[in-house]
């Protein structure tokens, strides 16, 4: 039961579909400008995007890929965000997560996929969790602003990750920072398999079981912020501190548990990058996302049925602009990262730009002059 | 329905005028592609080498190439599988973390021909070439120890990896077989990619190096090393710039370059199998084979005293002879000599 | 003497030049939706001294912020001294003589009070000459409206009726030939406000016109001459006060019948369940904030805590709910002993059958951004009741909202909207709903009636004497000294912190309690 309102008593489809829509179009429609002004044909390459995203199986593969390891992200944003926190520091949790998840693959051999996965799941959320806790109790009890230490902890993680790939994890006698590949017998069985053994044909793509499981984190999610006592009291907190500690609410231990959990969503994109896709520990697998997840949280009002379709989204930009390099020699990987960046600008940071205008739209005219 | 339409039509145009691109005859038989790393295809240093390797083909054939610089992880094996898929005769896959990638599309497809510079791929299609970037490490720091007045020399490394203790690791022996007594200060720009593109971060790490006595600032960091020389410039001292040729970027302050022939590499590659010489296996660019060295032209010649030519000529020939040894990072994951 | 008015107007006669000193004709004013000013016409005589009342959001002040430029009217004119003006801003206000003092002062505190009076008339970049002009003016002024004020001493010093006078004198020295007074008593002791009325009573001699907005019908009765009473946006009744009375105001401000009075039988007060023994609160900057506080409740009695605001009575609340660590003393919550450092909090209160209803119903009691089941839930939302295990039912959530919205008549009856979008009464009677429905040994109350319309007030007032006659402990503060003597079986007096005394409901009287509040000892009679 969320709210059916919004504060100045938008429809929830105002919000909800609307709104974003406008923005999705605007992005859009300034990305044409971009795109002519380099003299190639906009609709030609909007058509390249959604095509080169939607149209092939391969795509979209690739699409939802990229779809899976935002929804991790932009859940750990909402999560974080319901409790009153801005967590900035998916980056960093994500990259410690996929430490976790390293670390479970290479230590258990030859054990099949469906038994290591639920310990990959526990060693990536374990370590997440402890990279979103530590800045959580920083905030409770310290005080030091969540924002500021989250993105210190993605430096920290980040350090942590060289000086382990490089001086401990590495594989011996080999240039780049990599550990050893896990044994073929955990590798997450990807999507093309799967549907292959129910006789559909796809094409390669890196999409794999993972996306089954940020789905069901999706539901996990909403149950546990909308239908829990915890998730009342986390969403109490976020509201108004004071009255969640009238309510005999700590939002100190609060505070800590949704950061915990945040970090723990977040370190679930080592499931997909790690454990799924790459298998093997390297740098550099978030490549993001977790920044992204902030955006798709925003654009997805940090609600999980907001959250899915907003990564699809970005998934589709992701994957249509790497199909916008392959096709149009003249548009750089720079200008790909532009459109990117002013879907993210209008969808996320100017989120309410039109706002007042919908209000003023959807406010009733007083009836007789 | 129009919109659709239209942008179909634009896409099929599009796609016309790719396949009708000059040399669109030859490119049906053979077609060459070259994938670059994060770093991009202009970072003046490792992957604008292979570039100019590229279009040195390009100008000497006339045929063209198909390229991409990736953005993240997953777009390694997509491209590469692309390229594939749609008939690339040879493709240059540039920079050791496209290793994995090509080793599962080489498989796939076992009819292209796949070239890995700076890692190893064990597989009958795919060519795999590295440098002996200790020796031509080793080499600059030669002529490091013989220009430093004060005795100090620096290094500025990019991202802390294995490949970037190799070169310091090389150049340190070469400094300390020159004067034993030589201290050599070095850092590293940082522990994530953005090491590589980070000229403030280059330029500071320089000028605290200058501060402790340093005067030769050998620079591995790709664009992060354009402000180590910079600052080095600006300060009336010397740096020693990496990969390609960087003489010419502050003439009379550069005191070399260590080349890294990663243009005869991707050149080598489209020539080869354009000419049928291309061979899969293991190739190691050492001095001997021209791989790697020092560079010398009008921008440092003044720099470079007979003393110091000589001393850095009996190193080489001393390394190409086998007599004397430099010691490589990556044997032992260490640097003990 | 020509100061820095820009019309001088000299008030040498009470006998008006004008027949209206300012009128408001036909104001109108919507902001959306809602329609806050419906065609007001208001008139103000010179040398008169003209009440404003009616329930919150009755659009007094709308109308006042017209007048002073903050906002613009819709359609209608304003008229000062007959002729027509536009108003566009607050210094249009002030040039044209219209002051103005709002609840929360407009001060500098960490500047005097002469540098205060002279902020923005500075006139010229030596700021000497303009201070020893101003003095001269101020002090010319304040013989002649007798109000005193220490020129140099820091407002931060002073206390809140002082700082009071010096927006006053504010006013004063900018020409206001008109005073609009925002709620003035509403942070002021009983000797105070006698003070006030004094002033402004010296005001109308000297011929200004003052415009009193206030709740609080009995200082109508004290010292207006004209009473204008507002509902929903629009006057609904205006009276001579000497031709009316308080329950006629009320009726008109609720539109019907108001009950002003409190019926309830004597006390039958049995054993104590709620003691504080020389409790001491220390805040962060090493204030005692309530100092060596001892206290009984017992069942079946309504104690009151009387005080100006701010004067301990807030920290008095935190302890006793556990909202508030205190440094030393103890507590005693049926007939367990607390001490410092004993683990007391909300959510330890609530189990042992304490209900508090805060102060500041916004921050503390509900969410607004809920709606107002999840509202109605707080602070018993790990209740066995309203689910199973981890989760929370919100079908029962909602039937149980329902509930407590029938049984304290909480309009409208939707638990699903906006805990914002109910009127403060509403808002309060949900919160009582919520506390008193567990049936708590032992409530604390603070401020029960604070921004609730006169209807509302009734109902609650019904429903704490009602928890009292059930044999509840009940400890009341309010920040209006009717309701502390209206429902009070014993009353507490605070003043800085302190408890300085206690009166049994009989020996109550206002002018016993206001001297205490103000810190007369032992409450003897001014």
């Amino acid at each position: 039961m969320s709210a059916g309102t919004g504060p100045d008593n938008l429809p929830w489809w105002a919000t909800g579909v609307l709104l974003p829509v406008i923005n999705v179009v605007l992005a859009l429609i300034v990305s044409a400008i971009v795109i002519l002004a380099i003299g190639e044909d906009p609709l030609g390459a909007m058509w390249t995007m959604v095509q080169g995203a939607l149209g092939t199986s391969e795509g979209l593969g690739y699409t939802l890929y990229y779809a899976t390891s935002l929804i991790f992200t932009a859940l750990a944003v909402a999560v974080a965000f319901h409790g009153g926190l801005f967590n900035i520091g998916g980056e960093g949790q994500a990259y410690l997560g996929g430490l976790g998840v390293g670390l479970v693959c290479l230590a258990v051999g030859d054990m099949p996929w469906y038994l290591v996965l639920p310990l990959s799941v526990l060693g990536g959320a374990a370590f997440g969790a402890l990279w979103g806790a530590i800045p959580g109790y920083l905030q409770a009890y310290r005080g030091s602003h969540v924002v500021i230490t989250t993105i210190m902890f993605n430096f920290i993680a980040s350090s942590l990750m060289v000086y382990l790939m490089v001086n401990v994890l590495i594989r011996p006698g080999q240039m780049s920072p990599e550990s050893a590949q896990f044994d073929k017998a955990t590798f997450l069985p990807l999507v093309q398999d799967m549907a292959a053994a129910i006789g559909i044909q796809m094409n390669p793509s890196p999409l794999n079981f993972s996306l089954f499981l940020a789905l069901a984190a999706c539901v996990l999610v909403w149950a546990f912020i909308w239908h829990t006592r915890w998730g009342f009291a986390l969403r109490t907190v976020g509201a108004n501190e004071n009255a969640a500690r009238y309510a005999g609410i700590d939002p100190k231990k609060v505070i800590i548990i949704a950061m915990a959990l945040s970090g723990a969503l977040a370190g679930l994109l080592g499931v997909n990058e790690i454990h799924g896709v790459q298998h093997r520990l390297l740098l550099n697998f978030p490549a993001g996302m977790g920044f992204t997840g902030i955006a798709v949280a925003l654009m997805g009002r940090n609600h999980p049925a907001g959250i899915v379709p907003a990564a699809i989204l970005f998934g589709m930009l992701y994957q249509g602009g790497t199909e916008l390099i392959f096709d149009y020699p003249s548009i750089s990987r720079e200008l790909v990262v532009v459109i990117q960046g002013v879907v993210i600008l209008f969808a996320g940071a100017l989120e309410h730009m039109f706002r007042p205008a919908l209000v003023r739209l959807f406010t009733p005219k007083p009836a007789g002059v | 329905m129009n919109f659709f339409r239209r942008a179909a039509c634009a896409a099929a145009l599009t796609l016309s005028v790719v396949a009708a691109a000059p040399g669109a005859e030859s490119e049906k038989t053979f077609a060459p592609a070259i994938v670059f790393d994060m770093g991009g295809r202009f970072d003046k240093s490792f992957n604008e080498g292979a570039n100019q390797g590229a279009e040195r083909f390009r100008a000497d054939t006339g045929v063209n190439f198909r390229w991409f610089e990736i953005t993240n992880e997953a777009q390694r094996e997509q491209f590469l599988r692309r390229l594939a898929a749609r008939n690339a005769k040879v493709i240059v896959a540039v920079g050791f973390s496209m290793a994995p990638s090509v080793e599962k599309v080489a498989r796939e497809y076992p009819d292209v021909r796949f070239t890995l510079i700076d890692g190893v791929v064990d597989l009958p299609n795919v060519q795999s070439v590295e440098f002996a970037e200790h020796e031509g490490s080793y080499l600059v720091g030669v002529l490091a120890a013989l220009a430093s007045k004060t005795g100090t020399v620096g290094f500025v490394g990019g991202m802390d990896i294995p490949l970037i203790r190799r070169f310091v690791c090389g150049y340190e022996q070469g400094v300390k077989a020159t004067k034993p007594d030589a201290k050599v200060i070095s850092n590293m720009a940082g522990s994530t990619p953005t090491a590589w593109a980070d000229p403030t971060r280059g330029s500071e790490l320089a000028k605290s190096q200058m501060d402790r006595g340093a005067d030769v600032i050998f620079a591995a960091a790709g664009q992060t090393g354009l402000g180590v020389l910079q600052a080095a410039a600006d300060a009336g001292k010397q740096g020693i710039g990496v990969d390609s040729n960087q003489n010419h970027l502050f003439p009379g302050h550069v005191l070399t370059s260590m080349i890294k022939r990663v243009d005869v590499a991707a050149y080598n590659a489209f020539k080869g199998v354009m000419d049928g010489t291309w061979k899969p296996g293991h190739q190691r660019l050492g001095l001997t084979e021209e791989g790697v060295g020092w560079a010398l032209d009008e921008n440092n010649r003044s720099l470079i005293t007979p003393e110091m030519l000589a001393a850095v000529t009996k190193a080489a020939d001393e390394i190409k002879a086998g007599t004397r040894h430099v010691v490589n990072y990556s044997d032992k994951d260490s640097c003990v000599y | 003497m020509h100061a820095v008015t820009v019309t001088p107007a000299p008030h040498s006669a009470p006998k008006p030049a004008h027949e209206w000193a300012v009128e408001l004709v036909g104001i109108d004013k919507r902001f959306g939706p809602v329609h806050a000013n419906k065609d007001v016409t208001l008139r103000f005589a010179p040398a008169s001294i003209h009440g404003l009342v009616g329930e919150n959001g009755a659009g007094k002040s709308t109308l006042m912020s017209i007048l002073y430029g903050f906002y613009q009217a819709d359609s209608g004119q304003i008229l000062v001294r007959g002729q027509e003006v536009a108003i566009k801003g607050s210094q249009d206000a002030i040039g044209l003589g219209i002051g103005m003092v709002h609840q929360h002062f407009m001060l500098v505190e960490t500047f005097t009070v002469l540098e205060n009076l002279l902020l923005g008339h500075e006139g010229g970049p030596l700021l000497a000459p303009a201070v020893a002009r101003a003095r001269k003016d101020v002090q010319a002024l304040e013989r002649t409206f007798g109000l005193e004020v220490p020129l140099d001493a820091l407002v931060s010093d002073l206390p809140v009726g002082v700082q009071q006078r010096v927006e006053i004198l504010k006013a004063l020295y900018r020409g206001a030939d008109v005073l609009i007074l925002d709620e003035p008593t509403a942070v002021l002791s009983p000797p105070e406000v006698a003070q006030l009325f004094r002033i402004l009573e010296r005001l109308r001699a000297e011929g200004r016109t003052v415009v009193l907005i206030t709740h609080k019908l009995k200082e109508i009765m004290a010292i207006t001459d004209h009473v204008s009473v507002l509902r929903r946006g629009a006057v609904v009744a205006e009276f001579a006060t000497a031709e009316t009375n308080r329950q006629q105001l009320a009726d008109a401000m609720v539109g019907r019948k108001a009950n002003l009075e409190v019926e309830k039988a004597p006390a039958a007060a049995g054993p104590v369940l709620l003691a504080a023994e020389g409790v001491n609160v220390v805040d962060a900057r090493g204030v005692t904030t309530l100092k060596n506080a001892s206290l009984t409740v017992r069942a079946g009695e309504i104690v009151g805590v009387a005080g100006v605001a701010g004067n301990g009575q807030s920290e008095l609340l935190g302890v006793l709910s556990g909202m508030l660590p205190f440094a030393s003393g103890t507590l005693t919550v049926k007939g367990e002993m607390l001490t410092a450092g004993s683990p007391y909090d909300p959510a330890d209160a609530r189990r042992r059958g304490l209900a508090h209803v805060p102060e500041d119903r916004l921050k503390l009691a509900v969410v607004k951004e809920f709606p107002a089941a999840q509202s109605a839930i707080l602070g018993y939302h790990a209740e066995k009741a309203l689910g199973r295990g981890w989760r929370l039912d919100w079908k029962r959530v909602t039937a149980k909202t329902a509930e407590l919205m029938e049984r304290f008549d909480v309009r409208p009856r939707d638990p699903s909207l906006r805990t914002a979008l109910f009127s403060g009464g509403n808002q309060q009677k949900l919160v009582m709903a919520r506390e008193m429905e567990k049936e708590p040994d032992i409530l604390l109350v603070g401020q029960p009636t604070r921004g609730v319309d006169i209807g509302a007030i009734a109902f609650i007032h019904k429903q704490l004497v009602g928890l009292r006659d059930r044999g509840k402990a009940i400890l009341l503060i309010s920040a209006e000294l009717d309701e502390i003597m209206a429902l009070s079986d014993r009353i507490l007096v605070m003043c800085d912190g302190e408890i300085v005394g206690e009166l049994s409901a009989a020996e109550a009287t206002e002018g016993r309690i206001g001297s205490m509040m103000a810190g007369v000892a032992s409450g003897e009679e001014q």
